[in-house]
């Protein structure tokens, strides 16, 4: 079935941005989806990938939504992912890599909270997704956007963009520095928590997105089979995120659903603990913690390949952590969790101290308790 | 974004820059994502308040104040970092400035070619503290490194870091109140001469550590002054140089291929120079470390230094006990102390290998082994195990640079 979908209504007078939704209507044709070869356009709606059409953020023709089976955290942001591929073009499937997606790719992911329930300065702090949506876009009576991060597949590789939402939430304005955002989590029990959302400088997007130290080159982190492979709620029904990709020509090679990895869903409690773990680990320290990534220089590794013993961190000391070993002399101590470096890491916000070094300003309480429990049910013990 | 232009739960800058600081800022971080080869990125003068890292992703660049007492880089408000100059690129000098007050390492290259430090200074201001970051300068998995003109104070972990790193010369710099001063280590090829170390932990550290992308070997320590490094160890429990005891000169651990000469060693108070094998580290364990790693010090040569002093305060029960039972309340370790830990399955006729020896010319000094292995129960001063020479290790050459 083909999504209707509304063009964005932006037209510019005087070198301002005017939004006519609140008029009541778009009388322009809807634009496609604009890929540039070079430079960095001043807007994300220049991109027309997703843009503010009335009361929602909207998908283009042509950009499909797309999870992660256990995503990166970032602060409690929900994201919203869109892949969008030139016409007539298509990503190969590979089992372990990012797929090899075409030029003229454009991948967006839009951070945003769930408005909180009492002021407009706070945000909600949850996992319920239920309520952001308007179709296959965002309800943004309920949401607040905060940025979109594009990563662009140009001639001469990935490009990384970052976007920063305006505070009439109208469009986002490159930020190529990047930008600093004072949030107030409001959690359910009504329990509050200030930090500073940092958006990442260009620079800082390679921080994560440069996987391999010899090739210094930029790519996606989710777009692999092991990360897609569940399925999406589609406008046009739930279906798996692969098959959907190959049923619209984006992806070919997919091979048969039992031949296509698949991480654990870190929230799913029915998965093996160790494999909840290990999806986690993977997508949120394995970009950088890769026998090739810019961690190679520590000995310790998390992506899922890593097998399970001192690469893991099983009672190897670490080496260059300074402070960040919180007394402790090994990384992970079978058992041991209150012994281990890597829960306190992950479960400090100082920089110098905190694991991943970027990407959060705050302590994602539920995956820290994962990694507690998976250490604590592992078993042997290092001999000292 | 300007303080002056954020708004309630819109755009804000972190703690404390003001406006004026945040356009700097703005400013330096687009000339560092503008670089390219031939760039050179101007730190004028001035004592300028950062919050985030600078990090550097091109070839080809310098990086330039107008000397380090003039250009200050402070990351005392640092909110996202940990660092606060980071490189990935070949063909890159940085001179003549400050970095100050970093959350984690000051100086970091990971993975450059033909890396040039110069007249470049990396202090906490806060003096000596646990919760200060690990390095100062730190270019690691790098190749072709000059250090010189440099100094660290205040590392919670090493001053001047270079680690898994391939031909270095780290020269005429300045290490103090670090917790190592200046430590090379899993490096092959390194040349560390002319410094002064002092107020330390320990002056010089040649470590190997396990689980890395390579052994180290071939370090000439030479013509340094390495004077007393007795400042009490402040790094966290479990840091690679927590182990080191303060009061420690020149300490070889785990490392081959180390020649020492020439050096001031002076007033180091639990010994001059300090011979060890990981096992003295307290972190071996045989699940965690690389069974291929070796653990042992092999082929050390120590001549013509100029020891004086020390000895007389060393740090840790079992040494403090050690040098009483040994030397009596007043008297001092020898200037050499060596933990006696051998590679016993490769002895011949009881004694390592004439290549693997630890071998020292040094007038009249003497050695302390320690019989750690059998917890300092037979401990000896006999000197004829070390009397024998090693072949002299080549300078480190390093290509022409600008």
């Amino acid at each position: 079935m083909k999504r209707a979908f509304r063009a964005p209504c932006l037209v510019r007078a005087a070198g301002a941005l005017v939004l006519l939704a609140a008029l009541g209507g778009c009388a322009r044709a809807p634009q496609p989806v604009h890929y540039f070869a070079e430079g960095r356009p001043a807007h994300l709606s220049d991109w027309q990938v997703v843009f503010r059409d009335r009361g929602r953020l909207a998908l283009n023709a042509r950009v499909v939504p797309y999870d992660l089976t256990t995503p990166l955290f970032s602060d409690y942001a929900h994201k919203l992912r869109t892949l969008y591929l030139p016409p007539g073009s298509s990503a190969r499937y590979d089992a372990t890599q990012t797929f090899d997606f075409p030029v003229g790719t454009i991948i967006t992911k839009t951070f945003y909270y769930p408005r909180g329930s009492d002021a407009a300065t706070s945000v909600s702090r949850t996992y319920d997704q239920s309520r952001d949506f308007a179709g296959e876009g965002l309800d943004l009576s309920r949401v607040r956007l905060i940025e979109t991060r594009l990563l662009v597949r140009r001639a001469h590789g990935w490009e990384a963009l970052p976007y920063v939402w305006n505070a009439q939430q109208t469009d986002a304005e490159l930020a190529r520095t990047g930008d600093e955002v004072a949030l107030e989590l409001l959690a359910d029990d009504g329990s509050r928590e200030a930090f500073t959302y940092v958006v990442p400088n260009e620079n800082q997007c390679a921080g994560c997105h440069v996987t391999d130290l010899k090739t210094k080159a930029i790519a996606p982190i989710g777009p692999k089979a092991r990360h897609l492979n569940r399925d999406y709620a589609y406008a046009a029904g739930t279906q798996n995120q692969l098959e959907h990709l190959a049923k619209l020509g984006y992806l070919t090679g997919l091979p048969a659903p039992a031949e296509v990895p698949r991480n654990a869903n870190w929230r799913d409690s029915a998965a093996p603990l160790e494999a909840r773990a290990r999806a986690y680990l993977d997508v949120n320290c394995g970009h950088c913690h890769n026998p090739k990534g810019p961690a190679d220089t520590t000995g310790l590794t998390f992506d899922v390949a890593t097998p399970v013993d001192r690469h893991l961190g099983l009672c190897k000391p670490p080496v260059a952590a300074g402070r960040g070993t919180g007394d402790h002399l090994f990384d992970i101590v079978p058992g041991h969790p209150d012994d281990s470096i890597l829960p306190f890491r992950l479960a400090s916000r100082e920089p110098g101290v905190m694991m991943p070094e970027q990407g959060r300003a705050t302590v994602h309480r539920e995956g820290l308790e994962l990694i507690r429990e998976w250490i604590a049910a592992l078993p042997g013990e290092c001999g000292v | 974004m300007a303080a002056g232009c954020s708004h309630p739960g819109g755009p804000a800058t972190g703690k404390g820059l003001s406006a004026e600081e945040a356009a700097f800022q703005k400013h330096l971080q687009e000339e560092f994502l503008d670089a390219k080869p031939g760039t050179v990125i101007e730190i004028p003068a001035g004592h300028h308040a950062l919050d985030r890292v600078l990090t550097l992703r091109a070839n080809g660049v310098t990086i330039r104040g107008e000397g380090t007492e003039q250009s200050v880089l402070s990351f005392k408000n640092e909110i996202s970092g940990p660092e606060g100059i980071l490189v990935y690129g070949n063909d890159f000098v940085i001179e003549n400035l400050s970095i100050e007050d970093t959350k984690g390492d000051g100086l970091k290259i990971n993975d450059g070619e033909n890396i040039t430090i110069r007249g470049v200074r990396v202090a906490w201001t806060g003096g000596p503290k646990t919760t200060n970051g690990a390095y100062g300068i730190y270019p690691v998995k790098s190749r072709n490194i000059l250090i010189e003109n440099s100094s660290s104070w205040g590392a919670a972990d090493a001053g001047i870091y270079v680690g898994q790193s391939v031909n270095v010369i780290v020269r005429n710099c300045h290490a103090e109140q670090n917790v190592a001063g200046i430590e090379i280590e899993n490096t092959i090829n390194a040349d560390v001469h002319d410094n002064l170390a002092t107020g330390n932990t320990g002056g010089i550290l040649v470590f190997n550590m396990p689980n890395l992308s390579q052994p180290g070997h071939s370090t000439r320590v030479f013509h340094n002054k390495v004077l007393k490094n007795n400042l009490a160890n402040f790094a966290a429990r479990g840091a690679a140089v927590a182990s080191v005891p303060a009061g420690a000169g020149v300490v070889v651990n785990s490392n081959s291929k180390v020649e020492i000469f020439d050096n001031d060693i002076a007033d180091n108070q639990t010994a001059n120079l300090i011979i060890s094998a990981y096992f003295s580290t307290n972190y071996y364990n045989k699940p965690g470390i690389d069974p291929n790693y070796d653990p042992y010090p092999r082929a050390i040569y120590v001549y013509d230094n100029r020891f004086s002093g020390g000895g007389d305060a060393p740090d840790g029960l079992d040494l403090k006990t050690l040098k009483l039972a040994m030397f009596g309340l007043n008297g001092h370790f020898p200037d050499i102390l060596w933990d006696g830990y051998r590679d016993e399955k490769n002895l011949i006729n009881g004694v390592p290998p004439a290549d693997e020896r630890i071998c020292i010319r040094n007038g009249s000094v003497s050695v302390l082994n320690a019989d750690g292995p059998h917890k300092y129960k037979s401990p000896s001063t006999d000197m004829a195990a070390y009397q024998c020479e090693l072949p002299k290790l080549s300078p480190v050459e390093l290509p022409a640079r600008g």
